[in-house]
């Protein structure tokens, strides 16, 4: 075991920080809701919901937690309740069955809260639009506000939204 | 295809109409453990069944007064795939022992969507879980919305103190209606819509939905394809291999393998994008072949050659560490007999002593030109599907070597005419065998598009597994499963 340890001490795996000077996070940084362009300080708390996604898009999301993203460097940290939370990232198209768990999660967060809406089909329910058991977008059920694009979001796509939402335009 | 092959022989025969003699012959057979249930669906006012014995056959009983006699009143594993048919086509099965609705949680606008379609007439009662009896017992709700960055789904648990007694999983949160946009959608769109039905396994599903459509319209792919298609299965089995190891010892509180794994993982989903140009792979592969070639071998090669000694390492970490081992080994242990009656795949089912997989046991190209062992256990626990997980990684490691060597040259894609057809498929995914049935009307249009995920007779071995457990050990066990919501709520 110590080995393995100290295999994680030589050069760090973690992508440049650079990364995020990019015109994609330029343009995510614009996406945002006007009304939620208050500064959020340094630090989000994070709570996940999926709302009905094919997994695809919490592969993703769970790879920000990994040594290449390592998102807690940037301030932004998982957790494990709603009450806990300063924004919810929903997936998926939010499905008939899952709306009032979504409803009853953003109830649970604190005020004040933001809505990050992840993947094609938090948008407005892509490949499964017009379903009978899908309500749509997460936007049908709660205010976004941020969307970030892609089937699924990269991760650094993910990182990128996370962190323009949280520096604000 | 070569001139000299007839199309006939190239094509699945369409599901056999059974008289109701016939299907309740077919019920006995299962109920004997003559055959093996392999799915039940709905399908335009007629109940299907797919059984293998070992060869897949599929019966297609038309039900006029839209009642069929139930499978699940002799057959457990039919039970939740009859809640659900009845809740999608409002087909009745008679002589059910569990009346009680699946997918159908009462909050669509219709009832019996697939089926008669009518607005709902009143309002579900509450759902009634399963009780257990005795002295001192809790429940304790879990979900839908959980703790920790996965799908949605309930726990219901009944415990004695820290022992579980009873647990009971209410699904169908996810239920997105595929079979529903399914229908009436064309051919390419069934490929995208199939590639997202369960993401971890995207390329199992449209490796399936593509062999099922040749097979429904007798076209054969070309040979490059068929190779570089099982080169995208393997890695997608080594990346989610390589996830849940590190996951399960997570749960086990043993993060430093969660972080080495979450390296391999990312570097394999990177080689992948590299390769195909997505990390997941998705819409790679479509039907007559695939949509993208092999940019390079060069990367592949060597991510192989620096996965294989590393694998090595973690496989000693692990079986050196006492404090995880203690874990793992007689959690969540699961029977023999019990993954033989469910017929379930997988590292779940080769954990537990079931030697079966699809790419062996309905050998499918390339695989039956490919050199491969099949990793068995006995001892069905927590520690036996951590080693399937390590074991299988190997193989598709020299299974990736193999087809790289092997790769033939030439087109990505054949022509694809479609047509009225009927065709279905197994492909051997990470989670077990994933089935794919599709018809195809005269217009060439889906007529319909059944995807069976393996974990439907995994879900509910988990509840005999984690029987007398501690609640502590249920995301352990329940990791160590990694079923999938979305690929059994459809």
């Amino acid at each position: 075991m110590r080995r393995t340890l100290l295999e994680g001490l030589k050069t760090p795996l973690t992508e440049s920080a650079a990364l995020l000077d990019d015109a994609e996070l330029v343009a995510l940084a614009a996406e945002v809701n006007e009304g939620s362009r208050t500064r959020l300080g340094r630090g989000l708390s994070i709570r996940v919901v999926d709302a009905g996604s094919c997994n695809g898009c919490e592969l993703e999301i769970n790879a920000l937690s990994g040594a290449y993203y390592d998102l807690e460097r940037f301030g932004l940290k998982f957790v494990a309740s709603p009450r806990h939370a300063d924004v919810l990232l929903v997936t998926g198209p939010v499905t008939r069955n899952m709306r009032e768990a979504l409803e009853r999660t953003y109830a649970a967060t604190p005020a004040p809260k933001w809505v990050v809406a992840a993947g094609a089909c938090a948008r407005d329910g892509h490949v499964f639009k017009g379903s009978y058991a899908v309500v749509g977008g997460v936007g049908e059920v709660v205010p976004v506000d941020l969307y970030i694009p892609g089937c699924p979001p990269s991760p650094r796509t993910l990182l990128k939204g996370l962190v323009a939402l949280m520096r604000g335009p | 295809m070569t001139l000299d092959t007839p199309r006939a022989l190239l094509r699945t025969m369409d599901s056999m109409n059974a008289t109701t003699d016939e299907w309740k012959a077919a019920t006995r057979r299962l109920a004997a453990g003559e055959a093996r249930l392999v799915d039940l669906w709905g399908d335009d006012g007629a109940v299907c069944l797919a059984l293998a014995e070992p060869d897949i056959r599929v019966l297609r009983l038309a039900c006029p007064e839209g009642g069929f006699p139930s499978l699940g009143a002799v057959c457990a594993p039919a039970i939740r795939l009859e809640r659900s048919l009845a809740d999608l086509h409002g087909l009745r099965p008679e002589g059910a022992r569990d009346g009680r609705p699946w997918l159908d949680h009462g909050r669509w606008e219709i009832e019996a969507p697939l089926g008669r379609a009518e607005a709902r007439a009143a309002p579900q009662p509450p759902y009634e879980f399963r009780t257990a009896e005795g002295q001192a017992l809790h429940q304790i709700p879990v979900g839908p919305v959980h703790a920790g960055i996965i799908e949605p789904g309930h726990f219901r648990f009944h415990a004695s103190g820290e022992t579980i007694v009873r647990l009971e999983e209410r699904f169908g949160f996810t239920h997105k209606g595929v079979e529903g946009l399914m229908r009436g959608a064309s051919i390419e769109a069934g490929a995208r819509l199939v590639g997202r039905i369960s993401g971890d396994s995207t390329v199992a599903y449209a490796f399936a939905y593509a062999r099922a459509v040749e097979a429904a319209l007798g076209v054969e792919p070309p040979a490059r394809a068929v190779w570089l298609r099982a080169l995208m299965a393997e890695i997608e089995r080594i990346s989610n291999h390589l996830g849940d190891f590190g996951a399960i010892c997570n749960d086990a509180a043993f993060a430093l393998m969660h972080a080495h794994t979450g390296v391999w993982r990312e570097r394999t989903l990177r080689a992948a994008e590299a390769a195909f140009g997505h990390r997941l792979m998705m819409d790679a592969i479509v039907p007559g072949g695939v949509a993208v070639d092999l940019s390079a071998q060069a990367p592949l090669r060597a991510h192989v050659a620096a996965l294989r000694p590393a694998l090595k390492r973690l496989t000693e970490l692990y079986d050196n560490t006492a404090s995880l081992i203690d874990r793992t080994v007689g959690a969540g242990t699961l029977s023999r007999e019990l993954v033989d009656l469910w017929g379930a795949g997988g590292y779940i089912g080769r954990a537990s002593g079931r030697d079966f997989d699809a790419r062996r046991d309905h050998a499918y190209a390339p695989y039956d030109r490919l050199s491969f062992k099949i990793p068995v256990r006995e001892k069905g626990d927590v520690d036996a599907r951590v080693w399937l997980r390590i074991l299988e990684i190997e193989q598709s490691l020299g299974l990736v070597e193999q087809l790289l060597d092997g790769l033939p040259e030439g087109p990505l894609r054949s022509e694809i005419a479609p047509a009225r057809g009927e065709g279905f498929a197994l492909v051997e995914g990470f989670r077990g065998d994933v089935f794919v049935h599709v018809r195809i009307g005269a217009d060439g249009r889906l007529a319909s598009v059944r995807p069976r995920d393996p974990s439907w007779p995994q879900w509910p071995l988990l509840e005999a597994a984690i029987e007398g457990n501690i609640v502590a050990d249920f995301p352990l066990c329940n990791k160590s499963f990694n079923g999938s919501y979305s690929g059994v709520d459809l």
